[in-house]
Protein backbone atom coordinates (compact mmCIF):
# COMPACT_ATOMS: atom_id res chain seq x y z
CA UNK A 1 0.00 0.00 0.00
CA UNK A 2 1.57 3.22 -0.76
CA UNK A 3 -0.43 5.17 1.93
CA UNK A 4 1.66 5.38 5.08
CA UNK A 5 -0.18 4.49 8.13
CA UNK A 6 -2.65 7.52 9.10
CA UNK A 7 -2.28 9.30 5.61
CA UNK A 8 -5.18 9.68 3.36
CA UNK A 9 -6.87 11.10 0.22
CA UNK A 10 -10.17 13.10 0.89
CA UNK A 11 -9.64 13.40 -3.33
CA UNK A 12 -8.66 9.27 -4.07
CA UNK A 13 -10.24 7.62 -0.87
CA UNK A 14 -7.11 6.38 -0.14
CA UNK A 15 -6.22 5.42 3.42
CA UNK A 16 -9.74 6.08 4.66
CA UNK A 17 -12.30 3.25 5.58
CA UNK A 18 -15.99 3.66 4.93
CA UNK A 19 -18.79 1.98 7.50
CA UNK A 20 -20.68 -0.57 5.30
CA UNK A 21 -23.90 0.55 7.54
CA UNK A 22 -23.80 4.09 8.15
CA UNK A 23 -21.35 5.34 5.20
CA UNK A 24 -19.35 7.25 7.85
CA UNK A 25 -16.10 8.13 7.13
CA UNK A 26 -12.82 6.58 9.04
CA UNK A 27 -8.85 6.47 8.53
CA UNK A 28 -7.47 2.98 8.38
CA UNK A 29 -4.50 2.71 11.25
CA UNK A 30 -3.15 -0.46 11.98
CA UNK A 31 -4.19 -2.26 14.79
CA UNK A 32 -3.20 -4.37 17.72
CA UNK A 33 -3.74 -8.29 18.20
CA UNK A 34 -6.90 -8.27 20.03
CA UNK A 35 -8.06 -5.15 19.22
CA UNK A 36 -11.56 -4.24 18.01
CA UNK A 37 -12.30 -1.19 15.62
CA UNK A 38 -16.05 0.19 16.26
CA UNK A 39 -17.98 2.56 13.50
CA UNK A 40 -18.21 5.57 15.20
CA UNK A 41 -21.48 6.42 14.51
CA UNK A 42 -23.57 3.06 14.61
CA UNK A 43 -21.36 0.82 16.51
CA UNK A 44 -20.41 -1.72 13.41
CA UNK A 45 -17.35 -3.61 14.16
CA UNK A 46 -15.23 -2.43 11.57
CA UNK A 47 -12.16 -4.63 12.02
CA UNK A 48 -10.97 -6.81 14.98
CA UNK A 49 -7.77 -8.74 14.13
CA UNK A 50 -6.58 -11.97 16.04
CA UNK A 51 -3.64 -13.57 16.22
CA UNK A 52 -3.36 -16.27 14.10
CA UNK A 53 -6.46 -16.23 12.72
CA UNK A 54 -5.91 -16.95 8.92
CA UNK A 55 -4.45 -20.43 10.12
CA UNK A 56 -7.35 -21.14 12.94
CA UNK A 57 -9.64 -20.04 9.78
CA UNK A 58 -8.12 -22.21 7.38
CA UNK A 59 -8.20 -25.40 9.82
CA UNK A 60 -11.75 -24.77 10.54
CA UNK A 61 -12.32 -25.05 6.91
CA UNK A 62 -11.03 -28.09 6.49
CA UNK A 63 -12.85 -29.50 9.75
CA UNK A 64 -15.65 -28.47 8.28
CA UNK A 65 -15.01 -30.32 5.00
CA UNK A 66 -14.52 -33.38 6.35
CA UNK A 67 -17.31 -32.73 8.51
CA UNK A 68 -19.50 -32.67 5.57
CA UNK A 69 -18.04 -35.02 3.78
CA UNK A 70 -19.05 -37.84 6.55
CA UNK A 71 -22.38 -36.55 6.59
CA UNK A 72 -23.02 -37.38 3.44
CA UNK A 73 -21.67 -40.42 3.46
CA UNK A 74 -22.86 -41.97 6.64
CA UNK A 75 -26.34 -42.36 7.47
CA UNK A 76 -28.37 -39.88 8.89
CA UNK A 77 -31.81 -40.82 11.02
CA UNK A 78 -33.14 -43.97 11.39
CA UNK A 79 -36.52 -45.21 12.91
CA UNK A 80 -38.15 -48.20 13.30
CA UNK A 81 -41.94 -49.44 14.43
CA UNK A 82 -43.65 -52.70 14.81
CA UNK A 83 -41.04 -54.15 12.29
CA UNK A 84 -41.19 -51.56 10.32
CA UNK A 85 -38.13 -49.69 9.78
CA UNK A 86 -36.58 -46.50 7.55
CA UNK A 87 -33.15 -45.23 7.36
CA UNK A 88 -32.37 -41.72 5.58
CA UNK A 89 -28.91 -39.89 4.40
CA UNK A 90 -28.96 -36.67 3.61
CA UNK A 91 -29.57 -37.17 -0.15
CA UNK A 92 -32.70 -38.86 1.14
CA UNK A 93 -33.72 -35.70 2.91
CA UNK A 94 -33.17 -33.37 -0.41
CA UNK A 95 -34.58 -36.29 -2.08
CA UNK A 96 -38.00 -35.64 -0.18
CA UNK A 97 -38.77 -33.31 -2.51
CA UNK A 98 -38.27 -35.19 -5.82
CA UNK A 99 -41.63 -35.94 -6.90
CA UNK A 100 -43.87 -33.21 -8.96
CA UNK A 101 -43.36 -30.07 -8.92
CA UNK A 102 -41.00 -29.40 -5.72
CA UNK A 103 -38.35 -31.05 -7.72
CA UNK A 104 -36.30 -27.79 -7.46
CA UNK A 105 -36.61 -27.76 -3.83
CA UNK A 106 -34.17 -30.51 -4.26
CA UNK A 107 -31.88 -28.81 -5.68
CA UNK A 108 -32.20 -25.94 -2.99
CA UNK A 109 -32.05 -28.17 -0.43
CA UNK A 110 -29.07 -30.09 -0.67
CA UNK A 111 -27.44 -26.74 -1.93
CA UNK A 112 -28.43 -24.90 1.31
CA UNK A 113 -27.24 -27.73 3.76
CA UNK A 114 -23.93 -28.81 2.01
CA UNK A 115 -23.06 -27.63 -1.12
CA UNK A 116 -22.87 -23.83 0.02
CA UNK A 117 -21.20 -24.50 3.42
CA UNK A 118 -18.82 -26.78 1.45
CA UNK A 119 -18.04 -24.03 -1.51
CA UNK A 120 -17.48 -21.84 1.53
CA UNK A 121 -15.15 -23.32 3.17
CA UNK A 122 -13.00 -24.44 0.02
CA UNK A 123 -13.62 -20.47 -1.28
CA UNK A 124 -12.02 -19.50 2.21
CA UNK A 125 -8.83 -22.03 2.00
CA UNK A 126 -8.39 -20.85 -1.58
CA UNK A 127 -8.14 -16.84 -0.47
CA UNK A 128 -6.34 -17.56 2.95
CA UNK A 129 -3.62 -20.27 2.35
CA UNK A 130 -1.11 -17.48 0.23
CA UNK A 131 -2.25 -15.35 2.72
CA UNK A 132 -1.30 -16.94 5.90
CA UNK A 133 1.77 -17.93 4.37
CA UNK A 134 2.74 -13.86 3.60
CA UNK A 135 3.21 -14.32 0.20
CA UNK A 136 0.83 -13.20 -2.78
CA UNK A 137 -3.20 -14.16 -2.97
CA UNK A 138 -3.95 -16.66 -6.07
CA UNK A 139 -5.79 -15.08 -8.64
CA UNK A 140 -9.15 -14.09 -8.81
CA UNK A 141 -8.35 -14.44 -4.30
CA UNK A 142 -11.16 -11.11 -4.11
CA UNK A 143 -13.69 -12.51 -6.58
CA UNK A 144 -13.21 -16.12 -4.42
CA UNK A 145 -13.85 -14.10 -1.12
CA UNK A 146 -16.84 -11.84 -1.93
CA UNK A 147 -18.87 -14.96 -3.43
CA UNK A 148 -18.05 -16.65 -0.08
CA UNK A 149 -19.16 -13.90 2.06
CA UNK A 150 -21.79 -13.48 -0.34
CA UNK A 151 -23.43 -16.68 -0.11
CA UNK A 152 -22.83 -17.09 3.80
CA UNK A 153 -26.63 -15.96 4.66
CA UNK A 154 -27.54 -18.66 2.06
CA UNK A 155 -25.68 -21.75 4.19
CA UNK A 156 -27.84 -22.66 6.53
CA UNK A 157 -26.29 -25.89 8.32
CA UNK A 158 -27.22 -24.68 11.75
CA UNK A 159 -30.91 -24.13 11.17
CA UNK A 160 -30.83 -27.80 9.43
CA UNK A 161 -29.60 -29.04 12.56
CA UNK A 162 -32.39 -27.04 14.63
CA UNK A 163 -35.22 -28.35 11.85
CA UNK A 164 -33.91 -32.27 12.42
CA UNK A 165 -34.34 -31.68 16.33
CA UNK A 166 -38.14 -30.20 15.51
CA UNK A 167 -38.91 -32.65 12.91
CA UNK A 168 -37.47 -35.45 16.12
CA UNK A 169 -39.87 -34.23 18.70
CA UNK A 170 -42.98 -34.81 15.89
CA UNK A 171 -41.88 -37.98 15.14
CA UNK A 172 -41.16 -39.71 18.49
CA UNK A 173 -44.29 -39.99 19.42
CA UNK A 174 -44.90 -42.09 16.13
CA UNK A 175 -42.02 -44.50 16.45
CA UNK A 176 -38.25 -44.96 17.53
CA UNK A 177 -35.79 -42.89 16.15
CA UNK A 178 -31.79 -43.81 15.98
CA UNK A 179 -29.17 -40.84 15.35
CA UNK A 180 -26.59 -41.59 13.24
CA UNK A 181 -23.16 -40.25 12.79
CA UNK A 182 -24.29 -37.49 9.96
CA UNK A 183 -26.23 -35.85 12.54
CA UNK A 184 -23.84 -35.89 15.18
CA UNK A 185 -21.11 -34.31 12.32
CA UNK A 186 -23.79 -31.67 12.03
CA UNK A 187 -23.97 -31.04 15.37
CA UNK A 188 -20.27 -30.57 15.43
CA UNK A 189 -20.65 -27.99 12.25
CA UNK A 190 -22.57 -25.51 14.78
CA UNK A 191 -19.73 -25.32 16.54
CA UNK A 192 -16.93 -25.29 14.20
CA UNK A 193 -18.66 -22.35 12.63
CA UNK A 194 -19.34 -20.59 15.87
CA UNK A 195 -15.37 -20.67 16.46
CA UNK A 196 -14.34 -19.54 12.67
CA UNK A 197 -16.79 -16.44 13.16
CA UNK A 198 -14.95 -15.75 15.94
CA UNK A 199 -11.76 -15.46 13.54
CA UNK A 200 -13.06 -13.86 10.65
CA UNK A 201 -12.26 -10.18 10.16
CA UNK A 202 -13.81 -9.10 6.83
CA UNK A 203 -11.00 -5.94 6.68
CA UNK A 204 -8.11 -8.08 7.71
CA UNK A 205 -8.67 -10.60 4.92
CA UNK A 206 -9.43 -7.40 2.35
CA UNK A 207 -6.20 -5.68 3.58
CA UNK A 208 -4.14 -8.56 3.28
CA UNK A 209 -5.42 -9.33 -0.54
CA UNK A 210 -4.63 -5.86 -1.39
CA UNK A 211 -1.47 -5.77 0.72
CA UNK A 212 -0.57 -8.50 -2.33
CA UNK A 213 2.19 -10.25 -0.98
CA UNK A 214 3.95 -7.73 0.83
CA UNK A 215 4.64 -8.47 4.69
CA UNK A 216 2.69 -6.52 6.50
CA UNK A 217 -0.08 -7.43 8.85
CA UNK A 218 -2.98 -5.85 7.48
CA UNK A 219 -4.15 -4.25 10.47
CA UNK A 220 -6.10 -1.15 10.67
CA UNK A 221 -7.28 1.26 13.33
CA UNK A 222 -10.01 3.92 12.53
CA UNK A 223 -10.01 7.06 13.29
CA UNK A 224 -13.39 9.98 12.10
CA UNK A 225 -12.49 12.53 10.09
CA UNK A 226 -13.86 16.25 11.50
CA UNK A 227 -15.75 18.34 8.47
CA UNK B 1 -11.09 12.12 17.64
CA UNK B 2 -10.04 8.95 17.63
CA UNK B 3 -13.05 6.21 17.05
CA UNK B 4 -11.49 3.67 19.89
CA UNK B 5 -12.21 6.34 22.28
CA UNK B 6 -15.18 7.41 21.71
CA UNK B 7 -16.82 4.57 21.12
CA UNK B 8 -20.65 4.69 19.51
CA UNK B 9 -21.94 7.34 21.68
CA UNK B 10 -20.71 9.86 19.17
CA UNK B 11 -23.27 12.72 18.82
CA UNK B 12 -21.32 15.82 16.89
CA UNK B 13 -21.30 15.87 13.13
CA UNK B 14 -19.90 12.44 10.95
CA UNK B 15 -18.42 13.04 8.08
CA UNK B 16 -19.67 10.78 5.71
CA UNK B 17 -18.30 9.19 2.00
CA UNK B 18 -20.99 10.34 0.83
CA UNK B 19 -20.66 14.06 1.61
CA UNK B 20 -16.91 13.90 1.23
CA UNK B 21 -18.09 12.85 -2.81
CA UNK B 22 -16.37 9.44 -2.21
CA UNK B 23 -18.61 6.31 -2.22
CA UNK B 24 -17.66 3.51 -0.03
CA UNK B 25 -17.87 0.00 -1.04
CA UNK B 26 -20.74 -1.61 0.71
CA UNK B 27 -18.54 -4.93 0.58
CA UNK B 28 -15.03 -4.39 1.94
CA UNK B 29 -15.72 -1.11 2.77
CA UNK B 30 -13.11 0.62 0.88
CA UNK B 31 -13.38 4.50 -0.57
CA UNK B 32 -13.08 5.38 -3.83
CA UNK B 33 -14.29 8.57 -5.80
CA UNK B 34 -17.61 9.31 -6.67
CA UNK B 35 -17.60 8.48 -10.98
CA UNK B 36 -15.91 4.83 -10.08
CA UNK B 37 -18.28 2.10 -10.79
CA UNK B 38 -16.93 -1.45 -9.59
CA UNK B 39 -14.35 -1.07 -6.21
CA UNK B 40 -10.78 -2.03 -7.42
CA UNK B 41 -10.03 -4.33 -4.19
CA UNK B 42 -13.32 -6.39 -3.69
CA UNK B 43 -14.59 -6.54 -7.24
CA UNK B 44 -18.33 -5.53 -6.04
CA UNK B 45 -20.35 -3.03 -7.86
CA UNK B 46 -20.07 0.31 -5.94
CA UNK B 47 -23.77 1.90 -5.20
CA UNK B 48 -24.51 5.49 -3.78
CA UNK B 49 -27.03 5.53 -0.93
CA UNK B 50 -30.10 6.28 -3.31
CA UNK B 51 -33.91 6.47 -2.41
CA UNK B 52 -34.17 4.63 -5.48
CA UNK B 53 -32.70 1.62 -4.88
CA UNK B 54 -36.00 0.89 -2.60
CA UNK B 55 -37.47 -0.61 -6.08
CA UNK B 56 -35.29 -3.54 -5.45
CA UNK B 57 -36.56 -4.02 -1.70
CA UNK B 58 -40.07 -3.44 -2.63
CA UNK B 59 -39.97 -5.89 -5.92
CA UNK B 60 -38.12 -8.79 -3.61
CA UNK B 61 -40.68 -7.63 -0.70
CA UNK B 62 -44.02 -8.02 -3.30
CA UNK B 63 -43.07 -11.35 -4.61
CA UNK B 64 -42.45 -12.85 -1.19
CA UNK B 65 -45.66 -11.68 0.19
CA UNK B 66 -47.22 -12.84 -3.11
CA UNK B 67 -45.76 -16.33 -2.34
CA UNK B 68 -46.63 -16.28 1.31
CA UNK B 69 -50.71 -16.92 0.84
CA UNK B 70 -50.40 -20.09 -1.21
CA UNK B 71 -47.52 -20.97 1.55
CA UNK B 72 -50.11 -20.54 4.10
CA UNK B 73 -53.02 -22.07 2.46
CA UNK B 74 -52.28 -25.19 0.99
CA UNK B 75 -50.69 -27.84 2.68
CA UNK B 76 -47.62 -28.38 4.41
CA UNK B 77 -47.05 -32.08 4.42
CA UNK B 78 -49.86 -35.01 4.39
CA UNK B 79 -49.81 -37.78 6.60
CA UNK B 80 -51.08 -41.09 6.29
CA UNK B 81 -51.61 -43.68 8.78
CA UNK B 82 -52.19 -47.72 8.67
CA UNK B 83 -52.72 -46.81 5.23
CA UNK B 84 -55.55 -44.17 5.66
CA UNK B 85 -57.30 -45.92 7.60
CA UNK B 86 -56.55 -44.45 10.54
CA UNK B 87 -56.62 -40.72 9.34
CA UNK B 88 -55.09 -39.58 6.42
CA UNK B 89 -54.31 -35.40 7.52
CA UNK B 90 -52.81 -32.76 5.38
CA UNK B 91 -51.95 -30.01 7.36
CA UNK B 92 -51.59 -26.01 6.82
CA UNK B 93 -48.52 -24.62 8.62
CA UNK B 94 -51.44 -23.38 11.45
CA UNK B 95 -52.84 -26.42 11.48
CA UNK B 96 -49.30 -28.29 12.07
CA UNK B 97 -48.40 -26.23 15.53
CA UNK B 98 -52.62 -26.90 16.37
CA UNK B 99 -51.67 -30.53 15.90
CA UNK B 100 -48.03 -30.14 18.19
CA UNK B 101 -50.22 -28.40 20.84
CA UNK B 102 -53.02 -30.87 21.06
CA UNK B 103 -50.06 -33.57 21.70
CA UNK B 104 -48.53 -31.57 24.15
CA UNK B 105 -45.09 -30.55 22.78
CA UNK B 106 -45.89 -26.97 23.74
CA UNK B 107 -41.79 -25.82 22.95
CA UNK B 108 -41.59 -27.08 19.82
CA UNK B 109 -44.94 -25.84 18.52
CA UNK B 110 -43.59 -21.99 19.73
CA UNK B 111 -40.54 -22.75 18.03
CA UNK B 112 -42.56 -23.64 14.83
CA UNK B 113 -45.07 -20.94 14.83
CA UNK B 114 -42.53 -18.49 15.70
CA UNK B 115 -40.39 -19.21 12.91
CA UNK B 116 -43.02 -19.71 10.15
CA UNK B 117 -45.48 -17.60 11.34
CA UNK B 118 -44.41 -14.29 13.52
CA UNK B 119 -41.12 -13.98 12.13
CA UNK B 120 -42.19 -13.74 8.46
CA UNK B 121 -45.07 -11.64 9.05
CA UNK B 122 -42.94 -9.38 11.38
CA UNK B 123 -40.61 -9.11 8.62
CA UNK B 124 -42.58 -7.94 5.95
CA UNK B 125 -43.77 -5.15 8.41
CA UNK B 126 -39.96 -4.82 9.57
CA UNK B 127 -38.98 -3.99 6.14
CA UNK B 128 -42.16 -2.34 4.80
CA UNK B 129 -41.31 0.06 7.20
CA UNK B 130 -37.56 0.81 6.71
CA UNK B 131 -37.98 1.20 2.82
CA UNK B 132 -40.79 3.93 3.66
CA UNK B 133 -38.63 5.97 6.66
CA UNK B 134 -35.31 5.04 5.05
CA UNK B 135 -33.79 8.63 3.67
CA UNK B 136 -36.45 10.29 5.55
CA UNK B 137 -34.74 13.25 8.70
CA UNK B 138 -34.55 11.42 11.83
CA UNK B 139 -32.74 11.94 15.46
CA UNK B 140 -29.67 9.54 16.02
CA UNK B 141 -31.84 7.41 18.48
CA UNK B 142 -33.92 6.59 15.75
CA UNK B 143 -31.60 5.92 13.30
CA UNK B 144 -29.74 3.79 15.67
CA UNK B 145 -33.07 1.99 16.47
CA UNK B 146 -33.65 1.89 12.53
CA UNK B 147 -30.26 -0.10 11.80
CA UNK B 148 -31.18 -2.58 14.86
CA UNK B 149 -34.52 -3.46 13.54
CA UNK B 150 -32.75 -4.18 10.00
CA UNK B 151 -29.99 -6.02 11.82
CA UNK B 152 -32.69 -8.05 13.32
CA UNK B 153 -34.87 -9.02 10.18
CA UNK B 154 -31.32 -9.15 8.58
CA UNK B 155 -30.27 -12.30 11.47
CA UNK B 156 -33.22 -13.59 11.39
CA UNK B 157 -34.64 -14.12 7.87
CA UNK B 158 -32.66 -17.51 7.40
CA UNK B 159 -34.26 -19.36 10.51
CA UNK B 160 -37.49 -18.97 8.26
CA UNK B 161 -36.77 -21.62 6.45
CA UNK B 162 -36.67 -24.40 9.57
CA UNK B 163 -40.08 -25.47 8.75
CA UNK B 164 -38.98 -26.22 5.29
CA UNK B 165 -36.10 -28.56 6.70
CA UNK B 166 -38.45 -30.48 9.57
CA UNK B 167 -40.46 -31.20 6.22
CA UNK B 168 -37.98 -32.25 4.12
CA UNK B 169 -36.53 -34.38 6.71
CA UNK B 170 -40.10 -36.22 8.08
CA UNK B 171 -40.64 -37.02 4.44
CA UNK B 172 -37.85 -39.03 3.59
CA UNK B 173 -37.71 -40.23 7.33
CA UNK B 174 -41.26 -41.24 7.76
CA UNK B 175 -41.64 -43.31 5.17
CA UNK B 176 -42.89 -46.87 7.26
CA UNK B 177 -45.11 -48.09 4.24
CA UNK B 178 -48.47 -49.71 5.75
CA UNK B 179 -47.90 -48.40 9.15
CA UNK B 180 -47.21 -44.50 8.73
CA UNK B 181 -45.70 -42.10 5.71
CA UNK B 182 -45.05 -38.11 5.28
CA UNK B 183 -45.41 -36.43 1.80
CA UNK B 184 -44.79 -32.91 1.32
CA UNK B 185 -47.05 -30.91 0.19
CA UNK B 186 -47.32 -27.62 -2.46
CA UNK B 187 -46.99 -25.36 0.39
CA UNK B 188 -43.35 -26.61 1.68
CA UNK B 189 -41.92 -24.77 -2.06
CA UNK B 190 -44.29 -21.53 -1.97
CA UNK B 191 -42.69 -20.99 1.71
CA UNK B 192 -39.19 -22.00 1.01
CA UNK B 193 -39.64 -19.34 -1.95
CA UNK B 194 -41.03 -16.69 0.01
CA UNK B 195 -38.58 -17.05 2.78
CA UNK B 196 -35.71 -16.51 -0.21
CA UNK B 197 -37.40 -13.59 -1.33
CA UNK B 198 -37.74 -12.02 1.51
CA UNK B 199 -34.18 -12.30 2.05
CA UNK B 200 -33.26 -11.04 -0.75
CA UNK B 201 -35.83 -8.19 0.12
CA UNK B 202 -33.69 -6.99 3.23
CA UNK B 203 -30.02 -7.90 1.61
CA UNK B 204 -31.32 -5.29 -1.42
CA UNK B 205 -31.98 -2.51 1.61
CA UNK B 206 -29.32 -0.23 2.05
CA UNK B 207 -28.45 0.68 5.68
CA UNK B 208 -26.99 3.71 4.84
CA UNK B 209 -30.10 5.35 4.01
CA UNK B 210 -30.95 4.82 7.53
CA UNK B 211 -28.52 7.84 8.11
CA UNK B 212 -29.20 10.02 5.05
CA UNK B 213 -31.62 12.54 6.62
CA UNK B 214 -29.47 12.97 9.59
CA UNK B 215 -25.78 14.35 9.54
CA UNK B 216 -27.17 17.85 8.05
CA UNK B 217 -29.59 18.17 10.41
CA UNK B 218 -27.69 17.27 13.93
CA UNK B 219 -25.24 19.60 12.13
CA UNK B 220 -27.69 22.70 12.60
CA UNK B 221 -29.19 21.46 15.84
CA UNK B 222 -25.47 22.01 17.49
Amino acid sequence: MSVIQGQYDLSTGEGLLACPRCDALHVEEELAEGETARCIRCGTVLAKPRGGAFSQLIALSFTSMVLLLGAVFFPFLEISRMGFGNATSLFGVALAFADGVLLPLVLAVLAMVIGLPVLRAFLLVYTLVPLAQGSAPYRHAATAFRLSETLRPWSMAEIFVIGTSVALVKVAGLATVHLGPAFWAFCALILVNLASRGFMCQTTIWDAIEDAGQKTDGREMVEVRQP
Amino acid sequence: MSGAETGTGHRGPVMTAHRAGLLGCHSCGRVWPETRTRCARCGAVLVPPDRRRLQHVWAWWFAGLILYIPANLFPMMSTQTFAGLQGNTESTIIEGVMELIHYGNYDIAAIVFVASIVVPIAKFVAIAWLAMVAGRPATTEQAHTRLKIFEVVEFIGRWSMIDVFVVAILSALVQLGFVASIHPGPAAASFALSVAFTMLSAQSFDPRLIWRGLPLRSRTED
